[in-house]
């Protein structure tokens, strides 16, 4: 069952955009037509994303208007500091950034040296355990998140940060992502290693992680989006107003009655929870889509 | 064959000496490499999974009494009309979101999947809406689709569709709204998927079936679709399971209504335990059926990819 669930595609380290399909270049109108397919899909799929960035420079009337306003009248860069002022921002981004950093640290390092015991060494009972990481696939966090919650409380762990460090750095998406990593590299070169006096754990300092950097780099980010994305652990465990994260005092932001007709500053919120993951995801485009194509997963 | 290959070198002369001593070595090496991973995992996700069936047989609440009720949990389940009517909408959601992300995604995969210029930009097109905050895109798909003044039903207007729906706040279209946003999302990672699939198809059983003289259509299905099976079952396998779970999108977009018209499983069991009642025990048999579709749904999967294999 692991290896039909495991691998979906392809070996690990090998580019995505390669055609396989349509040998013969098109004739300029079916070339011409397939662009304009392209763009309608395009233009839908982003137009939430011009709405959010243009409504979060406008005045709160102008968002709700008959007729549409698609351009702003006039800019409002002005809700960008109101923002900060309005709303306790920057104790959500700092909340949000202590989490998503300890997690992905936690995440890259149990993640990749268990991999390597699931990868590299032999031992009894090993593929069984596998198994147990694997058939957590099929088992939705929703389905036992109450006994979860009731077990966090017993030991006093429910509203503190460490609640959603525990709940996310410990998954099983680390160990899957690098172990398929470790699968390719050959066993001569730790063979090679052993013979040269290395300890297992001097194998995997010393020749693994140096040689897993993209596969590294591809759970960072992976890990790091997750944290900063969550939604439910937070909206579980934190009640205190100053652990909050940035997706928990957003959407307080936005059902506060205070606050809820403020909605180009909704938008303003939600354009700065999205602008580190977007900056992020360009930037490292490659690790991402190389990371979810290998394991088909995400945390 | 190890003693030859260790005798030469100095330093590892305790290695291999014999089996069991190694055998040993290499299952406590394995152990403490997995070790720090696995106790985390066993104790924030085994445990409590352990643990689920234990406390949906008691009647654990804000009071903090749990004992074992037996099954009683289970029979007020079954006569528990709001239950099962969370039941029945996950199924919709699930009927109508899977099969249309399915086709959605795949034709996006087969469509990005060729060398066009600008083509990387359709794909991270495609696959932003899933790298992005819940929170920030259902703020913006409520004010998109808002039934007087929103962008959306402006658009609906405009191209002559008189009435147009109401959306979330339409107890007949709040769950098409909420499916339309879920695939919305969904099908850029999706597509991922395919398109990593679509790359192990090799080029020349195309250049074959074109020497033959299919059409792009037949290409599609005789070469393409058995080409990506095990792709399709596994993106099958995670959307179910995806799907049947569906929370944080309905909880943000409607809170399960109009009136109870989108709640899903996920939301009752936690209207059940963290929205009113603090009824611990109840809804973790609520979890017990969510737990078992799910389980149930891979295992059926799987089987019967395993009969279509042979």
């Amino acid at each position: 069952m692991s290896t039909t669930l495991l691998s979906p595609g392809r070996p690990a380290g090998t580019t995505l955009p390669r055609p396989a399909d349509e040998p013969r270049p098109g004739l300029p109108v079916r070339r011409f037509l397939r662009y304009a397919a392209l763009a309608v899909a395009a233009a839908a799929l982003l137009l939430p994303f011009y709405w959010m960035v243009v409504s979060s420079v406008k005045r709160d009337s102008e968002v709700f208007t008959v007729p549409v306003q698609w351009w702003p009248e006039s800019f409002h860069w002005s809700n960008y500091v109101d923002i900060f002022t309005e709303s306790n921002l920057t104790t959500w981004i700092g909340n949000t950034l202590f989490l998503s950093v300890v997690v992905t640290f936690l995440q890259v390092l149990t993640g990749s040296f268990a991999a390597y015991g699931f990868a590299k060494v032999r031992f009894p009972g090993r593929d069984v355990l596998f198994l147990a990481y694997v058939a957590t696939i099929a088992v939705p966090w929703q389905s036992y998140m109450i006994p979860q919650y009731v077990l966090f409380s017993k030991v006093h762990l429910t509203d503190t940060l460490w609640s959603i460090v525990l709940l996310q750095a410990f998954g099983a998406f680390g160990v899957f992502l690098m172990k398929q990593f470790y699968e390719t590299i050959p066993e001569e070169l730790s063979e090679a290693a052993r013979l040269d006096g290395l300890s297992e754990y001097g194998i995997w300092a010393r020749v693994m992680l140096p040689l897993s950097k993209p596969a590294i780099a591809s759970l960072t980010l992976l890990t790091f989006v997750n944290t900063w994305n969550d939604y439910l652990g937070p909206l579980l465990y934190l009640r205190q107003r100053d652990l909050w994260t940035i997706q928990i005092g957003l959407q307080t932001f936005i059902s506060d009655p205070n606050t809820a007709e403020r909605w180009a500053l909704i938008m303003t919120g939600s354009v700065l929870s999205v602008l580190p993951i977007a900056v992020i995801f360009l930037a490292g485009q490659r690790f991402f889509i190389e990371g979810i194509a290998n394991t088909g997963l995400k945390g | 064959m190890a003693t030859m290959v260790e005798a030469p070198s100095p330093g590892t002369d305790l290695r291999g000496r014999r089996r069991r001593p190694l055998a040993l070595r290499n299952t406590a090496a394995g152990w403490s490499f997995i070790l720090p991973n696995f106790v985390g995992f066993a104790l924030i996700t085994m445990v409590p999974v352990g643990y689920l069936f234990y406390l949906a047989f008691t009647n654990l609440n804000v009071f903090g009494n749990g004992t074992w009720v037996g099954t009683k949990n289970f029979t007020r389940l079954w006569h528990d009309s709001s239950f099962w009517e969370s039941f029945w909408h996950t199924f919709y959601f699930s009927a109508v979101h899977i099969p249309l992300t399915l086709v959605v995604s795949l034709g996006l995969a087969v469509l990005l999947n060729r060398k066009l210029k600008g083509i990387a930009f359709f794909r991270t097109a495609a696959f932003f809406p899933y790298i992005t905050s819940i929170v920030a895109l259902c703020a913006v798909w409520n004010i998109l689709l808002s039934p007087d003044s929103g962008p959306v039903n402006a658009v609906l207007r405009a191209i002559g569709v008189d009435n147009p729906p109401g959306w979330t706040v339409s107890a007949d279209w709040s769950m098409p709204a909420v499916i339309l946003v879920a695939t919305w999302r969904w099908m850029g990672y999706y597509m991922l998927l395919f398109l990593a699939g679509l790359q192990t198809i090799p080029p020349h059983l195309y250049e074959a079936a074109t020497v033959d003289g299919a059409n792009a259509w037949h290409r599609f299905w005789h070469v393409t679709i058995p080409g990506l099976r095990h792709t399709t079952f596994f993106v099958l396998v995670i959307m179910t399971i995806n799907s049947f779970k569906v929370f944080d999108i309905i909880l943000l977009m409607t809170n399960g209504g109009p009136g109870t018209s989108t709640e899903v499983l996920s939301q009752y069991i936690w209207r059940k335990s963290f929205g009113e009642g603090f009824e611990f025990g109840y809804s973790s048999a609520i979890s017990v059926v969510l737990f078992g579709i799910c389980f149930l749904l891979t295992i059926v999967q799987y089987l019967l990819n395993r009969r279509g294999e042979s």
